[in-house]
């Protein structure tokens, strides 16, 4: 029973790191060419969710009136994927253009602040436009139950774990692969010689964007599938949730923010069984909501030990100009 | 002195201005304040009546124009029903704030130049505590005076002068020691929540704390070890973020810091022995206007000094360079644990008062919207200065309860302001400005 119990804790805990590990890697791959936290990434992940809402809609009621093909299903999804990863890309290069272009030479905290802003504006834009009461995201896919061994597994979870997974790798390959992964490379190695080889700082920091606000897209419609309730403020404890995996997994490192996204999930959804079984074992009678407590008391004890993130190398701010 | 050549020689408002009010002191400008508000007193009430105002314009009129504003936002929205003959407020409220305010302070400060400027000459030659007090007690005068006509005045005017002292003992590890330190919220809680034990748990009959352990009467004298006591709670949670601070800087800081934020917030809601996610209710009513203004006026004085000692320049530069501040025999990690538990203290005493304002406190208020809320007001108003604590904290404090009326449209007009701010000015509008109280209160020359 308490293998069985543990793997469905996992698998859960695969889902809610895998939302985590997407919206970090925004926050990761910003920080590492521009040295700043893009703090209304968490309200791009929001809008990004509410695209694919709308888009989604759309292609149910464009399917439902017969002018276009029957579409199955996981088309539908796969376009409002698509489609929603490529609007909300132009989400994250306006916010860089209006918040951070302007404030590239200013003091960090400065476009911290105006990232926070633009968030407030994300939120309250929505809740001007779309009346803040709570929205149904469809279920595009049929959910198919499985079970393997005692341990029930839906075909959305695995459908999102597979997703982001593959989505990660596609980032991989791109930034190793291809000549603008180079350049992002060469940028976040050093931002002051780069742009002196031909290199565009701000093409390449609004591609970054791009592709950060798209990732969070993703993160969105995945989100609205596995819990289909959006709400305006759905960004904030997300976003900086992800930020704080972020910044665990190292300073601007890809792989440290996925490890480090689906870590947090783990801590956060594993401290839930622990408790209870501490509990068993020795009679205590904790509650099972400390969640938040314990979660980042890990993370506090984690940087404590490790002050540069896991991934990250020890850096003196000293060095940087 | 304060009139450069320059400005007199040229010719337009400003020069006409400086003109008749650059000699003007400190002195004259309370004491126009003060006719002022006494003025209001004695025909305010009658004056809005004959402007066919409904009530007295709040906040300088300014509530009374976002209103009608509001009103026509919301014709051109929603298309709701608008009152045109609500448009009439727009000048009634401006004739009001002239013939109250504006008309009056010129007048009083411009007679009192001489007078006044003879008067701060000679307060100057005593201790500086005596020319301060007077003056003090001029603010004093005026906020009771203008706060004694409604009870929003008073409740806007305690909070803003909270959000002073909170802002300022945020700008001590943002500003001046250079930190992004995101755990404000938390260590008001922490003060918020030890004060409000100390008083509730001792002198109140409370369902959550228990029966009052204490009844003695004049229990209202221990105010002063409540917000203490929630202070030095708050330091003691510091230490929390303060230890870190020797090995990690900068967003690793923030990242611990936020983590604070959340342990703590998380930590009240499962106490169930402190009302976990209800919180506690019925603080005694101690946070009168004058216990306020005594506080917040030790704590710009305390911070003032902390800043300029020399304990504040190490601050500076550890900011600028640990490095080479260790080099010069800075003791950076001494200065980093006394900047970060001073902060905390104050951040801990403007929480405490903050529940004794509201009388009510549960973890919910100190989350990330405070935080937004505490880093708003130190950016906007301006970082390492005593001065743009004051600014932006008063201006964002006003601006909230001015554009109140428009709801949720103020959360597009509040950032959008503070992105220009930003932009245009990105360490904030009077960053890096000392404040030398002896220069504000002294005489001006009048030229």
């Amino acid at each position: 029973m308490t293998f069985n119990f543990f793997m469905q804790n996992f698998i859960n805990a695969l889902q809610w790191g895998s939302f985590y590990a997407l919206i970090a890697l925004g926050y990761s791959m910003v920080y590492s060419i521009l040295m700043l936290f893009n703090f209304a990434h968490g309200d791009i992940f929001m809008v990004g969710a509410y695209i694919g809402l709308g888009i989604a809609t759309g292609l149910l009621a464009l399917v439902g009136t017969g002018a276009a093909a029957i579409l199955p299903g996981w088309m539908i999804l796969v376009l409002t994927i698509l489609i929603s990863m490529f609007l909300t890309a132009f989400v994250g290069i306006i916010v860089e253009r209006v918040g951070y272009r302007p404030l590239r030479d200013a003091p960090r905290a400065s476009a911290a602040i105006t990232g926070l802003m633009i968030g407030i504006i994300l939120e309250t834009s929505n809740i001007l436009f779309l009346g803040g009461s709570r929205l149904k995201f469809p279920q595009l896919i049929e959910s198919v139950t499985y079970n393997i061994g005692g341990v029930f597994v839906t075909n959305k979870k695995i459908m999102i774990v597979l997703v982001s997974l593959g989505l990660m790798l596609a980032l991989h390959q791109f930034v190793t692969r291809t000549k603008y992964g180079m350049a992002m490379r060469a940028m976040a190695y050093d931002y002051l010689v780069i742009p002196l080889m031909g290199v565009s700082m701000n093409r390449v920091a609004a591609m970054t964007f791009a592709i950060g606000s798209a990732l969070a897209a993703a993160a969105g419609i995945l989100f609205g599938l596995a819990y289909p309730v959006l709400d305006p403020y759905m960004g904030v404890s997300f976003g900086w949730k992800a930020f704080v995996a972020a910044i665990l997994g190292g300073r601007g490192s890809i792989m440290g923010a996925c490890i480090a996204g689906f870590m947090l999930g783990f801590i956060e959804i594993m401290t839930v069984p622990a408790i209870q079984i501490m509990n068993r074992l020795f009679e205590l009678n904790i509650g099972s909501n400390l969640r938040d407590l314990i979660a980042y008391s890990i993370v506090l004890l984690i940087l404590i030990f490790r002050p540069h993130g896991l991934f990250g190398e020890a850096y003196s701010a000293k060095l940087r100009l | 002195m304060a009139v450069n050549t320059d400005v007199k020689n040229k010719k337009g408002i400003r020069s006409l201005f400086h003109k008749f009010y650059g000699g003007a002191p400190l002195l004259s400008v309370l004491l126009g304040f003060l006719v002022c508000t006494l003025w209001e007193q004695l025909i305010g009430a009658a004056l809005a009546s004959v402007l066919l105002l409904p009530k007295m314009p709040i906040l300088f009129g300014l509530v009374t124009m976002s209103k009608v504003f509001a009103g026509l936002i919301n014709l051109i929205i929603k298309g709701a029903a608008f009152e045109w003959v609500t448009l009439i407020h727009v000048p009634m409220a401006l004739i009001y704030f002239g013939v109250i305010y504006a008309v009056p302070l010129a007048i009083v400060i411009r007679l009192t130049v001489k007078p006044a400027n003879a008067v701060a000459g000679f307060l100057q030659q005593w201790p500086l505590i005596v020319t301060a007090l007077v003056h003090l007690g001029f603010i004093y005068a005026i906020f009771h005076f203008w706060s004694v006509l409604s009870d929003y005045r008073l409740i806007s005017l305690k909070l803003t002068l909270i959000a002073v002292l909170l802002t300022l003992s945020l700008n001590i590890i943002n500003g001046y020691m250079g930190e992004f330190s995101c755990s404000h919220p938390g260590f008001m809680a922490v003060g918020a929540y030890g004060a409000s034990l100390f008083t509730v748990g001792l002198f109140v009959n409370d369902k959550v704390l228990g029966d009052a352990l204490l009844g003695i009467p004049l229990a209202y004298l221990t105010f002063p070890f409540a917000l203490i006591f929630g202070g030095l709670c708050s330091a003691l949670a510091a230490l929390v973020v303060a230890i870190p601070s020797f090995r990690t800087r900068g967003d690793y800081l923030a990242i611990i810091s936020l983590a604070f934020l959340f342990i703590v917030k998380s930590f009240f809601e499962n106490m169930q022995n402190l009302g976990g996610a209800r919180g506690i209710m019925g603080q005694p009513d101690w946070a009168t206007l004058p216990v306020i203004f005594i506080v917040v006026v030790i704590g710009i004085w305390a911070i003032n000094n902390f800043v300029t000692s020399t304990l504040g320049k190490a601050l500076n530069s550890v900011r600028d360079d640990e490095m080479a501040a260790d080099a010069m025999t800075v003791d950076t990690r001494k200065t980093k644990m006394v900047a970060f538990l001073f902060g905390a203290f104050w951040a801990g005493l403007a929480g405490g008062l903050l529940a004794h304002v509201l009388r009510f406190i549960n973890p919910a208020m100190f989350g990330i919207q405070k935080l937004a809320e505490v880093l708003a007001m130190v950016y906007f108003g301006g970082l390492n200065s005593v001065y743009g604590s004051i600014v932006g904290a008063v201006s964002i404090s006003l601006l909230g309860e001015v554009l109140r009326p428009l709801e949720i449209l103020k959360w597009i007009f509040i950032p959008l302001l503070l992105i220009l701010v930003m932009i245009y000015r990105p360490t904030g509008l009077v960053a890096f400005k000392e404040f030398n109280v002896r220069n504000v209160f002294g005489p001006k020359e009048v030229k």
